[in-house]
């Protein structure tokens, strides 16, 4: 297997060991405060910070090409309530129209 | 499980299979854009076989499309499943399954799972709306990963199809529903600009997880505020909308 493979292997180990400790781990531990707090922050943090990698950035560079245009779209999509999968056709469309017409690279 | 009953569908199995449905098909845009950040065939469906939760196998293959190592990703794939923990806690206080119930149920143990379970009155159908939404996103999301890598496969060039377009909406699809409050907002808007400023200055993949230290150092001098997980209903709001 490659090392790829077995970081998936090992990232998929973590993750279920993660959620089995959520029924063994006792409860006094997991249901501080702090805990929840934690776990609600890292989540929006992460998901913000891969929204911007994944929308501005090419390897160790800061960009502006068609996916602003995806990311505009799909909060636009989000706004209106539209379903999760139509928001992520809303941004393959909208990065795949701004290229078609030569406004964004 | 037990308090199934199979005559007629009850409002929690009706939500729990309505939300399988549309978490299940977009297991076509994971697949399609596992393969386009360059996972194989097997790789993709390990993650939601064997993963199994959403945003951290968005955020693994986010980070190896973004050029980052696959230390990089499984770290921040992990952090981002420690949620998983709370429900975990959270299901158990509201099922109080037996014991040989929790290996399959702690996979199953997801966003829309707990969201759709403490969403309901009565104990039977928090118990249906655990069982309809757990199982039921598996299968669907299982079903259409492969579906999605296998059309991922014939499609080439992932910026022609606005394969990157559809990654950029997928994450800010999952953050969206979160973002209910004015603390969340800023965080993320925090998160956002750390992010920019680490990403010409590390090696790709680090900036997430820079981001990810600054958030839990932010949480655990603020977490006193908060009430336990237990106690309050907010997490049944995050996904319901979506249905």
């Amino acid at each position: 297997m490659s090392e790829l493979s077995w970081w998936i292997l090992a990232a998929c180990l973590t993750a279920y060991a993660i959620k089995i400790c959520g029924y063994f781990v006792p409860r006094k531990v997991l249901d501080s405060p702090t805990m929840s707090h934690v776990a609600a922050t890292l989540t929006i943090a992460l998901l913000a910070s891969l929204v911007t990698v994944n929308a501005f950035t090419s390897g160790q560079e800061l960009v502006i090409d068609a996916r602003i245009g995806a990311l505009a779209a799909a909060i636009i999509a989000l706004i209106f309530k539209a379903p999760y999968l139509v928001v992520v056709i809303t941004g393959a469309l909208a990065a795949i129209l701004l290229r078609a017409t030569g406004m964004a690279a | 499980m037990p308090g199934m009953r199979s005559s007629r569908l009850t409002p929690a199995t009706k939500m729990g299979l309505s939300i399988a449905i549309a978490t299940g098909l977009y297991g076509i845009s994971f697949g399609a854009l596992a393969i386009a950040a360059g996972l194989n065939l097997w790789q993709t469906i390990a993650l939601s076989a064997l993963m199994f939760t959403g945003g951290s196998q968005f955020a693994f293959i986010g980070v190896i499309s973004g050029g980052g190592a696959a230390s990089a990703a499984f770290s921040a794939a992990s952090l981002l499943g420690i949620r998983n923990a709370v429900y975990g806690m959270q299901i158990k206080q509201a099922l109080r399954p037996r014991g040989r119930h929790v290996p399959w149920m702690a996979q199953v143990t997801i966003d829309e799972s707990t969201a759709v379970s403490l969403g309901q009155a009565d104990a039977d159908e928090k118990r249906r709306g655990f069982f309809s939404a757990g199982v039921g996103v598996y299968v669907l999301w299982n079903f259409f990963t492969i579906a999605g890598a296998l059309l991922g496969e014939r499609m080439g060039d992932p910026a022609a199809w606005g394969l990157d377009g559809a990654a950029v909406a997928a994450f800010i699809g999952l953050l969206w529903p979160r973002l209910k409050a004015m603390e969340p907002v800023l965080v993320a808007l925090a998160a956002a600009v750390v992010t920019a400023i680490a990403v010409p200055l590390t090696s790709p993949g680090l900036p997430i997880l820079i981001t990810a230290s600054c958030a839990a150092v932010y949480a655990l001098a603020t977490g006193r505020r908060s009430k336990p997980a237990t106690e309050h209903g907010e997490l049944q709001n995050v996904r319901e909308d979506r249905a």
